[in-house]
């Protein structure tokens, strides 16, 4: 157990574990939504410390590689223009479009800015009245709440020089079409807990049900995963399939209403395509009717896009848990963080990035 | 990107009709908005997600947090220069990042 040392409560960690191992009589596997909690694993090793049956799956919750390619190439386009401030999360610069990324675009001259909180884009609107200032809004449900208001307050304010660019995905619809996969080998979820701070955790139940999964709501520092996988591993050998809170310090069941309340009225259901993985019907969020003169994509009518995806990239699969990111012939080899063929490799939340960063040694050395 | 960090309130403002808040973030101070937990009180923790509190929580987990994310190298990516950490990762000059990053 080489990495226990690393954990904050080492003690702690090996209680878990011993749990774990304990309980186990047969092979599971889980998978973890979130591309947070998936680098937390493979940094600490967790998934080397469980029984070796127990196999964790990486999912798809990493915003930045679920965007599509084509709004990629729509966010480059308009950042290019002269009379644009265009601002995102740094995670963003890097993620390649079609020919290039965000980051590109800056050193090529266009007004690229990295920003803390939309809040920042809308002032910066509000300061350069003679400029057009586009955020690029993607993210799960944990995000979506900040762009809500922010568009909320451009609305209430005034602010006719700003603009979203919307790209919002929803986790329980991306629940619902892995298992629906044919070949899906998920038995269990844990389940994104900021997700869950937002938006509660009601809607979990019925898909717990459906599919019997259980799905367990996890934090995502180490103790928190483990916690989460010792209660999984808990219900599968017991044949229960149920909704459990494993991060209640952050999670209310009934979530924050006064944010659900903001995504109602500033959003709608949409249907939205995941890279890498296609077409997921009613799994994102558009700017709502009353809000549709923010949206940056009517604002600048960019139409002429003909994405080309690498044809070497295998995102997709590693988003949908087909895949480990090693199993990629392209992996450390024609892609790398340096040289990325999709957002994967490159975000902070991507798998591949993941395995690169904390795997790649022992990887080449299994190999060699 | 669904990182949420733990924050300690240390004063109040509104702003354009908007409840807002000076956070201390182990040591990094950011705006935050309160809108979604408006009852929170000066010397309270709040989990912060892109500048917006979205849920309350208790001083000793905060603190625990705090800890192990900086640990992790967490807040580095959560409050660093974006520009920076690109041009690393891209393992080119940091010369875009001189002007306009106000992150």
């Amino acid at each position: 157990m080489k990495y226990l040392d690393e954990f904050s409560d080492p003690d702690l960690a090996k209680k878990l574990l011993d749990q774990i191992h304990e309980v186990t009589t047969q092979s599971w596997a889980m998978m973890e939504v979130c591309g947070g909690q998936t680098h937390s694993i493979i940094r600490h090793g967790i998934d080397q410390l469980l029984p070796s049956g127990v196999e964790l799956i990486h999912g798809p919750g990493c915003p930045v590689c679920v965007t599509p390619l084509e709004i990629i190439d729509k966010a480059l386009e308009i950042a290019k223009r002269p009379e644009v401030i265009f601002c995102s999360f740094g995670d963003m610069l890097r993620v390649p479009g079609s020919s290039e990324d965000l980051f590109q675009i800056k050193s090529e001259g266009g007004d690229v800015r990295v920003v803390y909180s939309p809040l920042d884009a809308l002032n910066l609107a509000r300061e350069n009245p003679d400029r057009q200032v586009v955020f690029f809004g993607i993210g799960f449900e944990t995000t979506a709440p900040a762009n809500a208001m922010t568009v909320y307050q451009a609305q209430r304010l005034g602010v006719k020089n700003f603009s979203l660019l919307v790209s919002h995905v929803l986790v329980p619809p991306a629940i619902a079409a892995i298992m629906e996969s044919p070949a899906c080998r998920v038995q269990a979820f844990l389940a994104a807990g900021h997700v869950c701070s937002v938006m509660g955790t009601q809607e979990y139940p019925p898909l717990a049900d459906k599919y019997g999964v259980p799905i367990v709501v996890t934090g995502f520092e180490p103790l928190d995963i483990l916690e989460g996988i010792r209660r999984t591993v808990i219900q599968l050998e017991e044949g229960r399939h149920e909704l459990e809170n494993a991060y209640p310090r952050a999670v209310r069941d009934e979530g924050n209403v006064a944010a659900m309340t903001m995504l109602r009225d500033v959003f709608e259901v949409t249907d939205r395509s995941w890279r890498g993985i296609g077409m997921i019907p009613q799994s994102g969020w558009q700017l709502s009717e009353k809000y549709a003169a923010f949206d940056a994509e009517h604002r600048f009518e960019v139409t002429d896009i003909h994405t080309v995806a690498s044809p070497l990239c295998r995102s997709g699969a590693v988003l949908q848990g087909l895949i480990k990111p090693h199993e990629c012939a392209a992996f450390g080899k024609e892609c790398t963080p340096r040289k990325p063929l999709g957002a994967t490799m490159v975000s902070s939340e991507g798998a591949c990035a993941a395995y690169y960063t904390y795997r790649r040694l022992e990887l080449v050395d299994a190999h060699e | 990107m669904c990182l949420a960090v733990p924050g300690l309130v240390v004063s109040l403002e509104e702003r354009d009709g908007t409840q807002m808040a000076d956070v201390d973030f182990g040591g990094v101070r950011k705006d935050v908005c309160l809108e979604y937990i408006p009852d929170v009180q000066v010397g309270e923790y709040v989990v912060v997600h892109v500048g917006f509190a979205i849920q309350k929580l208790d001083e000793q987990s905060a603190k625990d947090t705090l800890a192990n994310f900086e640990r992790m190298g967490v807040l580095e990516e959560e409050f660093g220069d974006g520009f920076a950490l690109a041009a690393k990762q891209a393992g080119v000059e940091h010369e875009a990042a001189t002007e306009g990053a106000s992150r």
